[in-house]
């Protein structure tokens, strides 16, 4: 059963990776025995299949993410909210409220407004429904402090990092509160604008860098030596 | 020809990425065609009512500038380009797997900035490499090319002059990892055998687009890869 790509070989749509029995991953399409490509991106694969890593691909709801969506319209007893998905989501008023909307008494708009950012979780999402939201964990709701920046949602397990690798040393080291979206809008919530400054740069490098090998070290360099520059003179490279 | 070979395609360069509102672009210089391609989506349907249950909607709009060609054209959709939208549509919807994204729509704006002859065809591959780019998954990208006769002789990639002169023109899309034709035109007159010639001499043409789509897309991810060593 032979297969046709190296690991991490650049792919394009309608590449040819592999012919056999193999299990059709992310990123892939199975026809006449044999599996192809459908974006572009790195090629891999381990027992679970054959894969590609997208280079870029736009964000698809799952039960359960964490997003960060802003409020587009106010309906009655909901609100419409872009995700940065291919479809918008809905959150119901009950939820927000915690009881039975009633129509004489809550005024929507001063709970969350158009324009307002929105920490939520996905509860509902199928074929057949657009996303259905909720605020009612702890720590959800309106976004009320802090900077946000958008990266494309392929780039956020890299943010995330092996086992949470990465985000607890951005944290840790830019002294940050940062909540991961897993539609691509990252909330950083910091004590000065400059440490949120730091941290927001920090993303950037890790969303351009993505497929680089040993950027949590790089990015750590990178950070203390921003650091550093405030108290010290800059070594001249 | 007018300076080429009988097989040989006018010299063409594309570039991916050059828009920065669109989800995907690209853009092709092929001879003087000059043609730009944008998509959007998936995103939601507006008009609502639209909207298809069980697969995306594919809408597709080509359309001519009033400089791109020599006499002043109107900017209102002809007929012509609304047949041509239709027919391009057709070329790529076999590749864009729409039943991924339910009720909502994908779509893909072509605009000739400059005319010289075999525009669908550069359309199609431009609108294809811009599906790619805006991360929509594919089954395979489309290449489009026309061949046709012109004073007898079978020849690749018409331009305008020789579409104009000639007794034929074939256009024809193709998706070669699936080796399957999306798109196929007959403007003209031919004997079943010359049909076939010009068919075949076409997906040679279509192959070679393909070849240029794909340098295209490795191009871009290379230049990331570079600014990347370049720290």
């Amino acid at each position: 059963m032979p297969i046709f790509c190296e690991k991490r070989q650049l792919v394009m749509p309608g590449d040819l990776l592999a012919e056999g029995d193999y299990p059709a991953g992310d990123n892939t399409y199975r026809e006449n025995n044999k599996i192809y490509a459908t974006r572009v991106g790195l090629a891999n694969y381990d027992k679970r299949g054959f894969y590609v890593v997208a280079l870029k691909a736009f964000y698809i709801p799952n039960v359960g993410d964490l997003v960060i969506g802003k409020v587009v319209e106010v309906g009655f007893g909901n609100w419409t909210l872009d995700i940065r998905a291919p479809y918008l989501a809905t959150l119901r008023a009950s939820d927000a409220l915690d009881r039975p909307f009633k129509p004489q008494q809550d005024d929507l708009p001063s709970i969350f407004d158009v324009g307002d950012l929105v920490l939520a979780k996905i509860v509902a999402y199928d074929r057949t429904q657009d996303p259905l939201l909720t605020v009612r964990e702890e720590g959800l709701g309106k976004i009320t402090k802090g900077q946000i920046i958008e990266i494309t949602p392929t780039k956020i397990p890299r943010v995330i990092g092996r086992k949470g690798s990465m985000i607890s040393m951005l944290k840790k080291e830019t002294v940050c509160q940062i909540t991961v979206g897993q539609n691509g809008s990252i909330l950083v919530k910091g004590n000065t604008p400059e440490d949120e400054r730091l941290a927001i740069t920090a993303i950037r490098k890790i969303e351009q860098e993505a497929h680089t090998s040993g950027l949590t070290d790089r990015v750590t360099e990178m950070i203390r030596k921003e650091k550093g520059g405030v108290e010290n003179v800059p070594e001249s490279k | 020809m007018d300076g080429r070979k009988l097989d040989e395609l006018r010299p063409a360069k594309i570039e991916v990425g050059i828009l920065g509102n669109a989800d995907g672009s690209a853009y092709i210089e092929q001879g003087k065609n000059k043609i730009l391609a944008a998509v959007y989506g998936p995103r939601e349907v507006h008009p609502r009512h639209l909207a298809l249950p069980d697969r995306a909607l594919l809408r597709c709009r080509y359309h001519m500038a009033p400089f791109s060609v020599e006499e002043r054209k109107s900017p209102a959709p002809s007929r012509r380009e609304m047949e041509l939208s239709k027919v391009i549509r057709e070329a790529l919807e076999p590749s864009v797997f729409v039943e991924y994204y339910p009720r909502t729509s994908i779509d893909i704006f072509m605009e000739v900035l400059q005319a010289d002859g075999g525009t669908r065809c550069a359309s199609i591959t431009t609108a294809s490499l811009a599906l790619a780019d805006a991360g929509i998954p594919l089954r395979d990208l489309v290449a489009a090319c026309a061949s046709g006769k012109v004073e007898g002789h079978l020849v690749l990639d018409l331009d305008d002059a020789e579409d104009k002169k000639g007794e034929a023109d074939v256009p024809l899309a193709f998706m070669p990892n699936l080796n399957a034709i999306t798109l196929l035109q007959m403007d003209g007159m031919l004997s079943v055998e010359e049909f076939e010639q010009v068919v075949n001499l076409a997906l040679k043409g279509c192959k070679q687009m393909y070849e240029l789509q794909k340098e295209t897309l490795r191009v871009k991810y290379v230049a990331v890869k570079e600014e990347v060593a370049e720290e």
